[in-house]
């Protein structure tokens, strides 16, 4: 039997406990042992995005991460990006948009939004392309998901705004 | 976008949210690789390393004791073969006493982890011996080249070739007199063309759960295009009753036609029967790229001549593609729309399949015409400024009608593709500069025009009314991206109800009506017909039960807008009589099941602003148009979305993506670094212009939409390339180092 390492993280906001073979990718934690799915392996090689999630708030492929490194850390997934109150305006924002076809990159995607929208609030169409360029997409042509991220950035500084006030 | 007529529908049309949007954007949906039981192992399959070599044997008795492994299984474990067909099928499952590409599955482990799994696969031993292997299609084609199957004959027009061959068949078609027809030529264009080995690139893997039951009856979850064409497909190769496999189709993460065909769920049948646990295969992306069923490499020869007041009167092409490793190339497919757009009275063409040791092919989104189209469209686009005409008036001179006999002699119907050029000639892009080039830069605008055929087929729609009016409505065709949405809309508008009154869902092969796969873009065209049927149904039987009740005779009762009615003196609405005929006398619901054979063409123009840097060969795309005439667009939003991604997708085979070998016949590139596929970065925007010349067949007057907008991508940047530098390119992918070489760089 492999060693394993219990390793403790807050993801999604709650506290988890699992044991972690050394080898074993965060993606690998997140889907078969901690049962949370909405992360997807697309190349298991860091080069589609689908596994993207956020760790510390810092974007990161969670293929390319040891489950083993995220102990006392926080992480997130697209599971955590809904709460009590609904949808989160990300996630609103592709709804309206249509920024999907199969569906399968859209966590990795809305994971990825998320990073950007937090560092940029109001970006470019070239900063949406060139920050989303790290998540393959096959369905749309990219031209819905990058309307999408410019109606979230829209959402998310309106509810910014009636926030202040 | 243009909307000609308005239209007289209460929810065609609408862009509605999607059905199951909110579980896509919630991580919520269900994908093959998501699917877990109780119990479950994983398993792993082992393949083979070399491109072409005789299986001596398998060991695989340390991989069956190394603690955690439940089941290894080999060829040896399925049952013989009985026909070629089956063989060829079997083998591509798990190899018998050859393998014919890299990648070919030889031999598969359960294991309680994945890491196990992989372990014990690396323990069996296989003793090859190795052959020489060819995985070009020309190559493949000479008398010295090695031989897949020493049982193979060429089929031809001269009959049965009496030497072995890696040519499995030779078609002609032949219309008028071709030698007349170019003889009466002013202008002649000849050219060559090569393409490469491409991959649909979805981004979810196959994957496929199996388990059985101990009375003998098998249940797999897979991501597929067809739950019918998987169970038929596992019930064919294990021998079993059709009733004795359940095939539960997951969510599925893009498919484009690779999901048509059955990789793992044979090896995970397998596997779960001798583990007697439920087992779950994944495909490692490599063995994605490697070992499933991409699109052909591909050459051709294209021959166009045309008049001096721009009349085509001879065309001439032979096609050369490659299968893989066991026939059925998409070079049938390929013929068929090469010159399909024009009415052109002489022609001959010759297509070629061939096999070689590579994946056996399977089909790619419009299977065989993207790289037919970019010859015959850069040919076109050559004659057009020979003759010193618009190129798209020149598509026009020459533009087939409904009536007008295609080359390979298929007839076309009520097409709209004189409708969709006239609409790209019109349209901003077309009209608007060019605009001035970076410094040193080169920028040209090109055209290209093409079509799918499209396709009807097997469909089946249940509708089943409950008690508070709401409506059921379940289908066996896989939604791939959104048919739930269009069917459930197309139901709502025959049953003249709200939309978010039917609630539609996807269903398995015991509960389920039988269909064909979710492909050629029939499913939003030919299910539908089978959800309006039934939504007809359901309203004749809910008026003959409102007659019942009111004891009037059923001609008397009208259904309009939600509600039931009889003279002024009897009133229901929808909700109000479901809810009685739920209560007492029996529930209604409908099954409809289809075969529909007619489909309406779909064209598409294309329109593409390039930038050239003539130093690199680097290629910038500034500006896309997608043009294309859908019949009726049932989801505007949906329908761009497959413009859109339909002409990424060709985007891709352009300029970057294909496959590469080295002499031993290994891909080099099985990864999605070194096989690029388009990122956001790649593309601008991409403007769509919906052109609806409705399809009289449906209806509604839909056509399929889903195919169309890949075929023209390749041939619109190359006539683009073409103008902005001055060379056309002859090869798929157009690297910077191809047009370099064209230029005279390098």
């Amino acid at each position: 039997m492999t060693n394993k390492t219990l390793v403790s993280a807050t993801i999604n906001g709650e506290a988890v406990e699992f044991l972690c073979e050394p080898q074993q990718s965060l993606l690998e934690c997140l889907r078969d042992i901690l049962g949370l799915t909405g992360t997807k392996e697309g190349c298991n090689d860091g080069n589609c995005g689908a596994c993207s999630v956020l760790l510390d708030g810092q974007l990161v492929n969670s293929c390319l991460v040891l489950g083993v490194e995220i102990q006392g850390r926080n992480v997130t997934t697209v599971e955590g990006l809904a709460d009590w109150r609904g949808l989160h305006p990300i996630q609103q924002a592709f709804l309206e948009a249509d920024g999907f076809q199969c569906g399968f990159c859209t966590p990795g995607i809305l994971i990825a939004t998320k990073a950007l929208l937090d560092r940029e609030p109001h970006p470019s169409e070239t900063q949406i392309r060139a920050w989303l360029s790290g998540n393959l997409c096959r369905c749309t042509g990219y031209d819905k998901i990058v309307r999408a991220v410019q109606i979230a950035a829209d959402h998310l500084s309106s509810v910014a705004d009636s926030s202040i006030h | 976008m243009t909307t000609p007529d308005k239209k007289p529908f209460n929810v065609i049309g609408e862009r509605l949210p999607r059905y199951d949007g909110a579980d896509k954007v919630t991580g919520k949906a269900v994908f093959g690789p998501d699917v877990t039981l109780p119990g479950m192992l994983y398993g792993f399959v082992l393949r083979s390393p070399h491109a072409h070599a005789r299986i001596l044997s398998i060991d695989t008795s340390r991989a069956e004791t190394l603690p955690g492994v439940y089941a290894v299984v080999t060829a040896a474990d399925l049952p013989p073969a009985e026909d070629t067909d089956q063989r060829y099928a079997r083998d591509n499952t798990l190899a018998g006493d050859k393998v014919l590409y890299a990648g070919q599955a030889v031999a598969a482990v359960a294991a309680r982890t994945p890491t196990i799994a992989e372990a014990a696969a690396r323990l069996i031993v296989v003793k090859y011996e190795v052959l020489p292997a060819v995985t070009d299609v020309l190559e493949a084609m000479r008398d010295d080249a090695p031989i897949l199957h020493e049982e193979m004959r060429t089929r031809s027009p001269a009959g049965r070739s009496d030497k072995p061959s890696n040519i499995a068949e030779h078609f002609r078609y032949v219309k008028g007199d071709p030698a007349r027809g170019f003889a009466e030529a002013d202008v002649i264009v000849e050219r060559e063309f090569r393409t490469v080995t491409v991959h649909q690139g979805y981004i979810e893997s196959h994957a496929a759960t199996a388990t059985w039951s101990d009375t003998g009856t098998l249940t797999i979850y897979t991501t597929t295009q067809g739950s019918f064409a998987v169970r038929d497909h596992v019930a064919w190769l294990l021998h079993l009753p059709l009733a004795c496999v359940r095939v539960v189709p997951t969510e599925v993460g893009g498919a484009f036609g690779g999901k048509n065909t059955s990789y793992v769920d044979v090896v995970a049948a397998l596997l779960a029967r001798k583990a007697r646990r439920p087992v779950k295969v994944t495909m490692p992306r490599p063995d994605v790229f490697m070992a499933t069923g991409p699109s052909s490499g591909a050459a051709f020869r294209v021959k166009m001549g045309a008049t001096r007041d721009g009349r085509i009167t001879a065309a001439q092409a032979e096609l050369y593609y490659a299968a893989g490793a066991y026939p059925g190339s998409p070079v049938g497919s390929g013929a068929n729309v090469m010159f399909g757009p024009y009415a052109i009275p002489n022609g001959q063409i010759d297509g070629y399949d061939v096999v070689t040791n590579g994946p056996r092919v399977s089909s790619y989104r419009a299977p065989g015409a993207t790289p037919a189209n970019f010859a015959a469209e850069t040919v076109i686009d050559e004659l057009a400024e020979k003759l010193g005409l618009d190129p798209i008036e020149f598509r026009l001179r020459n533009h087939a009608k409904e009536g007008d006999v295609r080359l390979d002699g298929g007839t076309h119907g009520h097409i709209g593709g004189i409708e969709t050029l006239e609409a790209a000639r019109a349209c901003a892009h077309y009209n608007a500069p060019l605009g001035d080039p970076r410094p040193g830069m080169r920028r040209g605008r090109g055209v290209a025009h093409g079509y799918w055929g499209n396709w009807g087929g097997r469909s089946s729609c249940t509708l089943t009314v409950n008690g508070d009016g709401t409506v059921n409505l379940v289908t066996s065709s896989v939604d791939l991206s959104g048919t739930r949405t269009t069917l459930a809309m197309q139901a709502a508008e025959a049953l003249e109800l709200p939309p978010e009154r039917i609630k539609p869902g996807v269903g398995d092969t015991d509960t389920t009506g039988y269909a064909d796969v979710s492909a050629g873009s029939r499913t939003t065209y030919a299910t539908g017909i089978a959800a309006i049927k039934a939504a007809q149904d359901i309203i004749a039987q809910m008026r003959r039960r409102a007659a019942e009740l009111w004891d009037v005779p059923v001609e008397n009762v009208t259904y309009a807008q939600g509600v039931f009615s009889a003279g002024n003196e009897f009133r229901f609405t929808f909700a109000e009589l479901a809810q009685l005929v739920t209560r007492f006398g029996g529930a209604v619901s409908s099954l409809v099941n289809v075969d529909v054979p007619q489909w309406g063409a779909g064209f598409s123009t294309q329109i593409a602003d390039v930038e050239v840097d003539p130093e690199t060969g680097k290629v910038t795309l500034l500006r896309y148009t997608v043009v294309q005439d859908v019949g009726r667009a049932v989801h505007p939003a949906m329908v761009e979305g497959q413009m859109q991604g339909g002409a990424t997708q060709g985007i891709g085979w352009a300029l970057y993506e294909g496959y590469a070998y080295n002499e031993k016949g290994q891909m080099l590139n099985a990864n999605f670094l070194d096989y690029k596929i388009p990122t956001a970065l790649d593309v601008p925007l991409i403007e769509t212009v919906i052109v609806e010349v409705p399809y009289p067949e449906h209806p509604f007057g839909v056509r399929g939409v889903g195919e169309p907008p890949i075929v023209p991508p390749p041939a619109a940047i190359a006539n683009a390339i073409y103008r902005a530098v001055g060379i056309r390119p002859d090869r798929l992918p157009m690297t910077p180092a191809h047009l370099l070489e064209k230029m005279g760089v390098i």
